[in-house]
């Protein structure tokens, strides 16, 4: 019986209690190796540029998609605002990124001048650089930190928390559930997108802020290489993420948000907090997303309020219920299967398909695609891609966990059974 | 000998529907009570005002020794003091092992952060197993829950009451479905676990309360109708009338 028992709850290392976690990082290990090889920055130049960027960005979806699954997946909080916190990882990176780099070139601009230019003649050169487009010439408050590389890093991780907790707390104190939550967290994303379009924002209204691709100080190195450094740390990031899920997810704490999806009140009636869990997986997850997407955007090179757009937290929905969610992997699968093909059909390398009456063109009917594709999810394959998994596993051993394999207790038991 | 619970002048409406009227109620430190009525006479509604789930409109629930009011907490907060309640229909974590489930309702802190640290010792991982014994599921700890039977799903549940390890135990109906065999270990059960702790059994079935051998009270239309020995009430005129004699 012991034996039996034994592994049900016995404390083990983490690989061992999720074997998947291994293969996780080898393969992403793998892949970050391969790319470098292939790069046109490190190796033999197989893969253009562009291409690595892409794939950069598509290792910052899937750590998205891996917050957006712990608070869906596993703690049953469909928000649909998690690509607030990553646009706003993207914001605060962003204006250090541009203050820093508009500095350079105002200086530079200003050396010719007999007299050296004072701190204020810089300061007004790079607002009227930065705020021209939006017809102001000074700096807003909320760019008080932007010449500060740590202060604008600590933005990142800081203020989409605080957002979240903030907008957590009222949420789930008044136990705003199920779609009205849904509702609240995209009410929350629109109005930020709104107030972000607008010019008097302070954040360039619907310009962004651009230019994000090129590091202030580092003109001299190549787009070619510097994509590959951001390959490297996106593929750390998304590392360090699963590692950090998968610690929450695996011990107690897992089994308590898991409960909560399952049955919310019966876990309040267990003498657990309810409220409390769902604000630390709420605002663990925001900080992950704000630091996927401090990674993205300067992959990206713009960051603009349509980024916020409810719309794309809807699609993050979508790749984790794609993917499969209530597992990790699923989350980091459907994001990167979802997004890469968007990138090809909407990139116009897809094939027209010529149906005599119409023509299919990709780049228009690939969201008509995507959506039937998640109805077809939701209805025939709840489980998602990740499912597969499940059936490979269940046709090479069937687990009874236990139980007899024939109708009497005389039966062959499962150990027997394996011997 | 003071009550550990008491619950005074206490009235709650729906829409203007009286659920319960101006009901007192008390119960002492290790104590077994059968609460009986018929349907709609507030029963789940009493368990739902102790357990914090309803808020009454007036009213005292006093717990403890220190007296202390159970309307200002929270659930969480309730059961944490140590109200533990079995709901009618079995409600386990069915997408969960049968291991996870007791370790879920084993009497720890059950602060996040704690909880986020938690790593099993030894003596939790007995104490599991002695509990899993109790409840005959020794054999099915890697089990889901959902894989259970409905008369198992009962017994998980009870395991889980005892391993929070409440000071008041509510039992909403623990008998139903259950063979007769099962249902007279669910009496030994609650009977063994009255001894150091007070307990509160919702039930319909006359038969399961005689079997309680404990004193009973009678609900009717919110308020307490009659309280005594099951020999007291059900001789009792009024009982008889409202809810026996139909």
């Amino acid at each position: 019986m012991s034996e039996l028992s034994a592994g049900a709850f016995r404390r083990k290392p983490l690989v061992v209690q999720y074997p998947s976690l291994l293969i996780f990082l080898g393969l992403l290990a793998l892949f970050t190796l391969g790319v470098t090889v292939l790069s046109e920055g490190f190796g033999i130049g197989v893969i253009s540029t562009s291409f690595v960027k892409t794939l950069g960005k598509t290792l910052c979806l899937c750590l998205v998609a891996l917050a957006m699954d712990l608070v869906w997946g596993y703690c049953g909080i469909l928000s649909l605002g998690h690509m607030a916190f990553f646009g706003i990882g993207g914001y605060a990176i962003g204006m250090w990124l541009m203050y820093a780099r508009t500095e350079l070139i105002v200086i530079e601009s200003l050396a010719g001048q007999a007299l050296p230019p004072t701190a204020q003649e810089i300061s007004d050169g790079i607002a009227t650089q930065i705020f021209g487009v939006v017809g102001a010439s000074e700096f807003p408050p909320i760019w008080a930190f932007a010449h500060s590389l740590p202060l604008q890093l600590a933005a990142v991780v800081l203020v989409p928390a605080l957002l979240a907790l903030v907008f957590g707390w009222l949420a789930f104190r008044s136990r705003v559930t199920g779609v009205y939550l849904s509702i609240l967290t995209q009410a929350m994303t629109l109005a930020l997108s709104l107030y972000l379009f607008q010019n008097d924002s302070g954040l360039r209204g619907n310009n962004g802020l651009s230019g994000l691709q090129n590091l202030p100080g580092l003109g001299d190195v190549p787009q070619s290489v510097v994509s590959v450094w951001f390959l490297w740390a996106s593929a750390l990031a998304l590392g360090l993420g699963y590692l950090a899920c998968v610690a929450i997810v695996s011990g107690k704490f897992g089994s308590v948000i898991r409960a909560i999806r399952d049955d919310e009140a019966r876990v309040r009636f267990l003498g657990y907090p309810v409220e409390a869990y769902k604000l630390f997986i709420f605002t663990f997850t925001a900080i992950l997303a704000g630091i996927a997407g401090a990674l993205y955007y300067p992959q990206a090179g713009i960051v603009n309020p349509a980024e916020i757009a409810p719309i794309a937290s809807i699609y993050l929905a979508v790749w984790v219920a794609i993917g499969g969610r209530g597992r990790l992997y699923g989350a980091v699968i459907g994001a990167a299967f979802v997004s890469l093909l968007s990138t090809w059909f909407t990139g116009g390398q897809a094939p027209d398909v010529n149906l005599g009456f119409a023509t299919i063109q990709w780049v228009d009917w690939w969201t008509v695609l995507l959506g039937l594709s998640f109805v077809a999810v939701t209805l025939f394959a709840p489980k998602g891609i990740g499912g597969l998994f499940d059936l490979i596993a269940a046709k090479r051993s069937p687990d009874r966990h236990g139980a007899d394999l024939g109708p009497d207790p005389g039966a062959l038991r499962e150990k027997e059974a394996n011997e | 000998m003071s009550a550990l619970l008491e619950v005074s002048g206490v009235s709650v409406s729906f829409d203007g529907f009286k659920a319960i009227n101006n009901l007192s109620f008390q119960i002492g430190r290790a104590e077994l009570r059968a609460v009986i009525g018929p349907n709609g006479a507030g029963k789940t509604t009493f368990m739902d005002i102790i357990t914090g789930k309803t808020k009454p409109d007036e009213g005292r629930v006093l717990w403890g020794e220190k007296s202390q009011s159970l309307l200002a907490m929270s659930e969480s907060r309730i059961a944490q003091a140590g109200v533990g309640r079995k709901f009618q229909r079995p409600t386990v974590f069915e997408d969960q092992s049968v291991a996870e489930n007791l370790m879920l309702a084993l009497k720890k802190s059950r602060n996040p952060f704690s909880v986020l640290r938690f790593r099993a010792s030894e003596r939790d991982r007995a104490r599991v197993e002695d509990l899993a014994t109790e409840i005959g599921l020794s054999g099915a700890l890697e089990r889901k829950a959902g894989e259970l039977s409905h008369g198992q799903k009962q017994w998980l549940e009870i395991g889980m009451l005892l391993a929070q390890d409440p000071k008041l135990l509510l039992v909403d109906e623990p008998a139903a479905g259950m063979t007769p065999a099962e249902r007279e270990h669910t009496t030994d059960l609650l009977v063994e676990a009255a001894k150091t702790r007070a307990v509160v059994v919702v039930e319909h079935d006359m038969e399961f309360v005689r079997r309680l051998n404990c004193r009973v009270t009678v609900l009717h239309e919110g308020s307490v109708l009659a309280e005594g020995s099951i020999d007291h009430v059900t001789s009792d005129e009024k009982v008889i009338e409202v809810y026996l004699g139909r």
